[in-house]
């Protein structure tokens, strides 16, 4: 196993299970206000530290783990059922209109600045994490679908597609049977890397304000309270960011690791 | 050539067509009445009205969506409902923040990553290539925003050397207002930087393989050399797409880093607004956005295309 795969699965395992963990136990209550313990710095009783509130640090980065997670894996859900169907059939008519109508239309979305218009999409419909999670999965799907074409395209030039239509399946029956299990890694290491993508747009969306809202803890949140207090409790700010810091790296590692130990053409590359 | 740039050209009006009317249906199913947000609780039904007809919020959608469209054609953007200026003048006025931001920030992620990617992909599988590589895997996990409240803790409120934020604005001279904007620009490039450095790196892994590479070095040139003068051009050609894309990053990644220096960019301009309902102005400023990368990817295809004879044929 790579160093990097081996690193990155670590701090993916460790993230994912502070997020489980703090759903039957977290050090203190996550929402529990304690002003006399208020802006202590990391301590025996409170490990993180405490925030403007007195709250315990360490057990709201558990629990903000927990809407990370989910608003990164509901994002990349809609960006898998959505785009890797259409990636599939653009694939199958490839060069038909079907084909140039998905591929145009992804051009579309990708030309959008993401980030304006989850912007404009949680502004005009309310800020909240379910919003933000629409406005990040759609920004998915065209993903999906792209690396779904490109890895499905050399596929249906293979034998045993070939043989596949021979034997009278159809198009949708080959895509799902014979193309879909052959890219099934491609699309693994893509969902790690928009999974990370998608941990990084909740933080800034939910800094922004317009992610989860309160009283659901999130990381970009709790980075907007320390914005004002960071001279006098720098802590605040620098918890909430190295979390996200080591889950996005945590991921990205995770997916360079899969992506060479799944693909053995480009091990023998790249020694 | 000829040929392809009408192509193009066409793809890019379809999709500056489709981009505004996402845009104003987005708008349109805002709810809430900015008649009645401009002037408060208490208004008459008959102000409501006269002030609906003075904004044209009283004529059908396809009759607004088509003012809109040719307004912002001829330059018009229309009038802001909260301060009841002109929406073209607001944003030429934020733009002088907005776009030396973003130029400024890919200027230093070029000067960054360059030398970086060509360091690394030089000293490839040894230790030089393995810490720069290692420093761009944290650069592209950092957020941005984080990273500038980081630089105003460190550079601005311990060491007192730039202001923790606002802008000085350009008539206080030059160097004033580019001290202003050389934090946010440094937060914003980072990040970029780190991905241009790796892009920048593996262009240079491949054409380092190519066979032109292997005759140049056959007739006597050296490595860096060789590097030099057919090594770097060739490579500068996926790196160009990816700085083109990056351009239209940072104008609107800027929105979030002007919220943490409080510069009064298009960013707080779009919130600033977003709180007051004044839609307009959202939705002028966000179909600015596209506009602006929609056409510099335009004009990053065409220079591709310039720069590669190729890709004109394969079209």
């Amino acid at each position: 196993m790579s160093r990097a795969l081996a690193l990155g699965g670590c701090l993916t395992v460790l993230v994912a299970c502070a997020a489980l963990m703090s759903f039957i136990w977290t050090p203190f209550d996550h929402a529990a206000l304690n002003i006399p313990a208020k802006l202590q710095t990391p301590n025996g009783t409170h490990w993180f530290g405490t925030d403007h509130f007195g709250r315990d640090i360490f057990s709201m980065i558990m629990v903000g783990a927990r809407t990370s997670i989910a608003v990164a894996f509901v994002a990349v859900g809609i960006g898998v059922t959505l785009g890797v169907p259409l990636g599939l059939w653009a694939a199958a008519r490839q060069g038909g209109w079907v084909d140039e109508v998905i591929m145009r239309g992804n051009d579309l979305i990708f030309a959008f600045p993401s980030l304006v218009i989850a912007i404009l999409i949680t502004a005009v419909f309310g800020a909240g994490a379910v919003n933000a999670i629409i406005a990040i999965g759609i920004f998915n799907v065209p993903v999906f679908a792209r690396v779904t074409r490109g890895g499905a395209l050399p596929i249906w030039a293979r034998e045993f597609i070939l043989a596949a239509r021979v034997a009278g399946k159809g198009a949708t029956r080959i895509s799902i049977e014979h193309v879909l299990p052959n890219i099934a890694n491609l699309l693994i290491v893509q969902a790690t890397i928009q999974f990370s993508l998608g941990i990084l747009a909740e933080a800034a969306l939910s800094y922004v304000g317009l992610g989860a809202q309160p009283p659901t803890p999130s990381w970009g949140r709790m980075l907007a309270d320390a914005q004002t207090l960071v001279s006098i409790a720098p802590h605040m700010a620098l918890v909430p960011g190295c979390a996200i810091i080591l889950t996005v790296l945590g991921l990205n590692l995770l997916g360079d690791g899969l992506r060479d130990r799944l693909d053995p053409k480009l091990q023998a590359a790249r020694t | 050539m000829l040929r392809y740039t009408l192509k193009r050209l066409a793809s890019l009006l379809i999709s500056l067509a489709i981009a505004s009317l996402v845009i104003f249906a987005v708008i349109e199913v805002a709810p809430g009445d900015p008649a009645a947000f401009m002037l408060g609780l208490n208004a008459q039904e008959d102000t409501l009205a006269a002030l609906r007809a003075e904004l044209g919020l009283d004529q059908s959608k396809l009759q607004r969506y088509l003012a809109w469209v040719s307004g912002m054609v001829q330059g018009d953007f229309g009038t802001s409902y909260q301060y009841r200026t002109p929406v073209s003048e607001m944003i030429a006025d934020r733009l002088w923040v907005s776009l030396p931001l973003a130029l400024y920030a890919l200027a230093l992620s070029t000067l960054i990553a360059f030398p970086a990617g060509i360091y690394a992909a030089s000293r490839r599988g040894k230790t030089g290539d393995v810490a720069v590589m290692s420093a761009t895997q944290l650069g592209v996990a950092i957020p941005n925003f984080w990273f500038a409240m980081m630089l105003v803790l460190v550079f601005a409120i311990n060491l007192r050397w730039f202001g923790a934020g606002g802008f000085a604005g350009w008539d206080k001279g030059f160097w004033a207002a580019l001290k202003s904007l050389t934090l946010p620009a440094i937060a914003l490039a980072l990040p970029q930087a780190a991905i241009l450095a790796r892009v920048m790196r593996s262009a240079l892994l491949d054409v380092l393989g190519e066979d032109f590479m292997r005759t140049a070095r056959a007739k006597g040139l050296s490595r860096a050399q060789a590097l030099r003068r057919h090594g770097l051009r060739n490579a500068l050609i996926p790196v160009l797409t990816i700085l083109g894309l990056q351009f239209s990053f940072l104008l609107a990644g800027g929105i979030i880093i002007e919220q943490v220096f409080y510069l009064p960019g298009l960013g707080r301009l779009i919130f600033q607004s977003i709180s007051a309902r004044d839609l307009i102005v959202v939705e002028s400023v966000t179909m600015l956005l596209v506009f602006a990368v929609i056409v510099v990817n335009f004009t990053v295809d065409l220079a591709y295309a310039i720069v590669d004879p190729r890709l004109r044929q394969r079209q």
